[in-house]
């Protein structure tokens, strides 16, 4: 019955939104190459994203996708989870939407620690908005919004991964799109919350991101599952450094661990307990 | 009004058990026979604030605030100046309060009510670990002639959890209290008692418990939750039940994620709910938008309390009526419902879940903190079985189109794990197969198919309650439906004829339905609790109202008195 799917049958018929030379093509075929690898069924992916370039991808993905708000492709994403841990979660979203507008959720969810993984693919910079400064920018930047720069330093996001307890952090970057794609088959295999900074060069607004793969370098080799060592490799790395830093098995928050002992098929019985508590 | 109703209100500073009081006094009220209601009132701190209750008994079913108060058991004056206003009294009040703590406030004194002091903590103190509360609840248990066994079993239910030693400290109190009234003669003993041969089964339920049970029953198994006042307990009670019944709740890091959660899980197959009140429902509506747009079930639960803003948490309005129809950007049609009482809650909710999976789109139910924080005895609710659900794509078909142009309006839901019909659901404008496009053909049929499918649906004589009959007809939505209800009887009586209609479904207003029910009309009154006039505008936008509609809205947080109701249109009559 099983036959054996290609990289290339977890790809929609749909085009593309990006740029000629856009890094998120590369991200596109890693991810569908791991996928393949791991002979995950299409039809027992959840792909969830926000809104932005990179947010595109779940609908270039043969699979059942949500191309939500911005910003709340965690949210979305640890709901589905939540409510049917049967399915291989994957989220993905930008450096805007995932840092900035969704923050807050990037934080909870790497608390939560559910089994999902989470790409970032991040360009540092609000590419569908048409350029400006995101979080992972650097402050002296110059754009139309903020023309001497945004001022600000940028967010890291390891470090915040790090201190809000996911339990596998790593970075890739898609001009390296073999190396990728082994980073995102042992994310897609850790229990947990699985989360992959990518770097993926903006061709159109941050040209001077073509260089990166002269400034890219194998930092990480082998992932620690001490959080002090990994913080320490986090801080002494430029942002350029590729690699799993951290990798342990934390527990996992699911619905489905709290109710092993309840049957799911004698709902009626207990909506009729349920209602007696309320009889005088 | 019913001539056999009567009302009581127990104030006190925090710790003096005011609220204690108030649950155990139901409780036993409701074993001897009774029906009742109690409302909480509280003031803004977590722990020490001032509390009181207000409740209303009778011999059948009640559910409206009443006009005034027959008892207000005062366990100490502690910022008696802030309820007072809730707690209307006038000559044939009687206000039983505790001599130790002071003099009568003149704000009581102003009321007429005829004044009763007892030594309660001198009596209290004769039992070991007496309490003013439970001597105080003797006084108007006795009144009530309520027998030794109710008021075993009321203190067992309520305090049971507390040890035996507090229960048999707590009754002793009750006790002693009883037979000190019996002693002093200082008031009469009310008749009628309670009706005891009362054959149906009745519940204790408050009207958050009701909108969770409704929820339940409907098939709800997944929550998305971030507290707030006053909606927690839908969330806290869920809980538990949930996990019962195979499915869980998520505590969320705020409203913008819960909600999402929600239409993640709803993706996901399982019928989903969250609940909140007016700040958190303003940070959901981009995520209520995105349920609308990628035609996901959802169901949102506001019990709504004094707004704008943080407004007034812990009071009742009902002011979140605009909110809920217009909140969401874009040309965004989806449903909303509100309950009219307690025990109407149960159903609403079930209604609203049942329409949201069926029609697959976003349910807004608008309770408030009257229904939802507020206890009543009622009858046992009867829930029909309206045989809404959620149509899903089974099988894997060729060129599977999610939002596929039908009749109905409604297509076929793939949930994720079926083979053959994947799709990905989008906030985007979509074309029938999920694909974006802002392409105008497309955004206008999937405009269309949206609000089709709400317009299409026949949602059966649910939409309102009307009650009466007559040429003067009153209109109104929700918490309020209660007191209007009882307000036009009170009118009856004085030869009135009078129709009260109560809408239930207030998106998509069902027009037609309205207007043959205004057919005739003399006088048309639209009564709500809001200042903005928000149900009185919104039925004049729908062009559902004569032109010379009377409007009678006022703000929270003080809930309608029929008598104030009945007042105002006698005056226009």
């Amino acid at each position: 019955m099983s036959i054996e799917l290609k990289p290339k049958d977890y790809k929609s018929d749909i085009k593309p939104v990006w740029c000629p030379g856009c890094g998120h093509f590369a991200i596109l075929s890693a991810l569908t190459k791991a996928l393949a690898y791991l002979k995950i069924p299409k039809h027992q992916i959840g792909f969830v994203s926000g809104i932005g370039c990179s947010s595109r991808i779940p609908a270039y993905v043969d699979s059942y996708g949500f191309h939500g708000i911005h910003g709340r492709g965690l949210a979305l994403a640890s709901g589905l989870k939540a409510a049917r841990p049967d399915l291989h979660v994957i989220v993905a979203g930008g450096d805007g939407d995932g840092f900035s507008i969704g923050g807050n959720h990037f934080i909870h969810t790497c608390r939560r620690n559910m089994d999902m993984l989470y790409i970032v693919m991040d360009n540092q910079v609000y590419g569908m908005t048409k350029g400006q400064a995101s979080p992972t920018t650097d402050p002296d930047w110059v754009n139309k919004l903020t023309p001497h720069g945004s001022g600000i330093r940028p967010f890291e996001p390891l470090a915040i991964a790090l201190a809000s307890g996911a339990s596998f952090i790593a970075r890739g970057f898609s001009g390296d799109p073999s190396a990728m794609s082994k980073i995102l088959v042992e994310a897609l295999q850790h229990p947990g919350f699985s989360f992959v900074q990518v770097l993926s060069p903006c061709k159109t607004f941050r040209p001077e991101q073509m260089e990166w793969k002269k400034q890219v370098h194998n930092a990480f080799i082998e992932p620690t599952d001490d959080p002090a060592l990994a913080a320490q490799a986090i801080h002494n790395d430029d942002g350029m450094g590729m690699g799993i830093v951290f990798q342990r098995d934390i527990p996992i928050w699911s619905l489905a661990k709290k109710n092993t002992n309840t049957k799911q098929d004698d709902s009626k019985t207990s909506i009729e307990k349920i209602t007696s508590e309320f009889e005088l | 009004m019913s001539s056999s109703s009567f009302s009581v209100a127990v104030t006190g500073a925090g710790g003096s058990g005011a609220v204690t009081t108030g649950l155990i006094l139901l409780e036993a009220m409701a074993q001897h026979g009774f029906y009742g209601f109690m409302l909480r009132s509280s003031g803004p701190q977590i722990r020490g604030g001032e509390s009181a209750v207000m409740m209303r008994f009778d011999t059948g079913e009640v559910l409206a605030a009443n006009n005034q108060f027959d008892y207000l058991l005062a366990l100490d004056w502690f910022n008696i100046e802030r309820f007072i206003d809730e707690i209307p009294l006038d000559k044939n009040s009687l206000v039983i309060f505790d001599l130790s703590a002071g003099e009568i406030p003149e704000v009581l004194s102003q009321s007429n009510a005829q004044v009763v002091g007892f030594d309660l903590k001198k009596m209290a103190k004769s039992i070991q670990g007496g309490r003013v509360n439970m001597i105080a609840l003797g006084l108007l248990a006795n009144t009530f002639s309520l027998s030794d066994q109710s008021i075993d079993r009321a203190v067992n239910k309520i305090l049971g959890r507390k040890g035996i030693k507090i229960v048999e400290t707590s009754i002793a109190c009750v006790i002693h209290g009883m037979n000190e009234h019996k002693k002093s003669n200082l008031w009469p003993v009310k008749i009628p008692t309670g009706n005891l041969s009362t054959k149906t089964t009745r519940w204790s339920i408050t009207g958050n418990e009701a909108c969770g049970l409704g929820a339940l029953y409907a098939g709800v198994r997944f929550v998305g939750a971030y507290p707030i006042t006053p909606a927690t307990e839908i969330l806290e009670w869920m809980s538990p039940r949930l996990e019962k019944l195979g499915g869980g709740l998520l505590q969320a890091e705020d409203e913008l994620a819960s909600i999402n959660m929600i239409i993640g899980s709803s993706f996901g197959g399982i019928p989903s709910l969250t609940a909140t009140s007016g700040p958190g429902l303003s940070l959901m509506l981009e995520g209520i938008g995105l349920a609308i747009s990628s035609e996901t079930p959802v169901v949102v639960v506001n019990v709504s309390r004094g707004g704008p803003s943080t407004g007034i948490p812990t009071k009742s309005e009902q002011s979140d009526l605009n909110i809920a129809l217009y909140g969401c950007h874009g040309d965004a049609p989806h449903l909303v419902v509100a309950p009219l009482n307690i025990s109407d809650a149960v159903f609403t909710t079930y209604w609203a879940t049942c329409l949201a999976e069926q029609l697959q789109t976003a349910a807004i139910v608008l309770s408030d903190q009257f229904i939802g924080q507020s206890r009543a005895i009622i009858n046992n609710p009867t829930i029909e079985d309206i045989k809404c659900r959620r149509i899903t794509a089974d099988n894997a078909q060729e060129n599977y189109q999610r939002y596929k142009i039908l009749d109905s309006g409604v297509s076929p839901m793939s949930i994720p794990g079926t083979p053959g019909c994947m799709y990905t659901a989008d906030g985007l404008e979509h074309n029938p197969k999920g694909t974006p496009s802002s392409m105008s053909i497309d955004h206008l049929t999937q405009l269309e198919k949206r609000n089709n499918k709400l317009l299409k649906f026949d949602y059966g004589e649910q939409w309102s309650d009307i009650s009466g009959k007559g040429d003067i007809i009153l209109i109104t939505w929700g918490s309020s439906s209660a007191m209007v209800k009882e307000a036009a009887q009170q009118l009856k009586k004085q030869s009135y004829s009078i129709k009260t209609i109560a809408i239930r479904l207030l998106m998509p207003l069902q027009v037609d339905l309205l207007s043959a029910a205004l057919k005739d009309a003399k006088k048309v009154i639209v009564i709500e609790q809001n200042q903005g006039k928000q149900l009185f505008h919104y039925l004049h936008s729908q062009n559902s109202l004569p032109i010379d509609a009377y409007s009678f809205a006022r703000s929270g947080p003080l809930p309608f008195r029929p008598d104030e109701i009945a007042n105002y249109i006698e005056v226009i009559l």
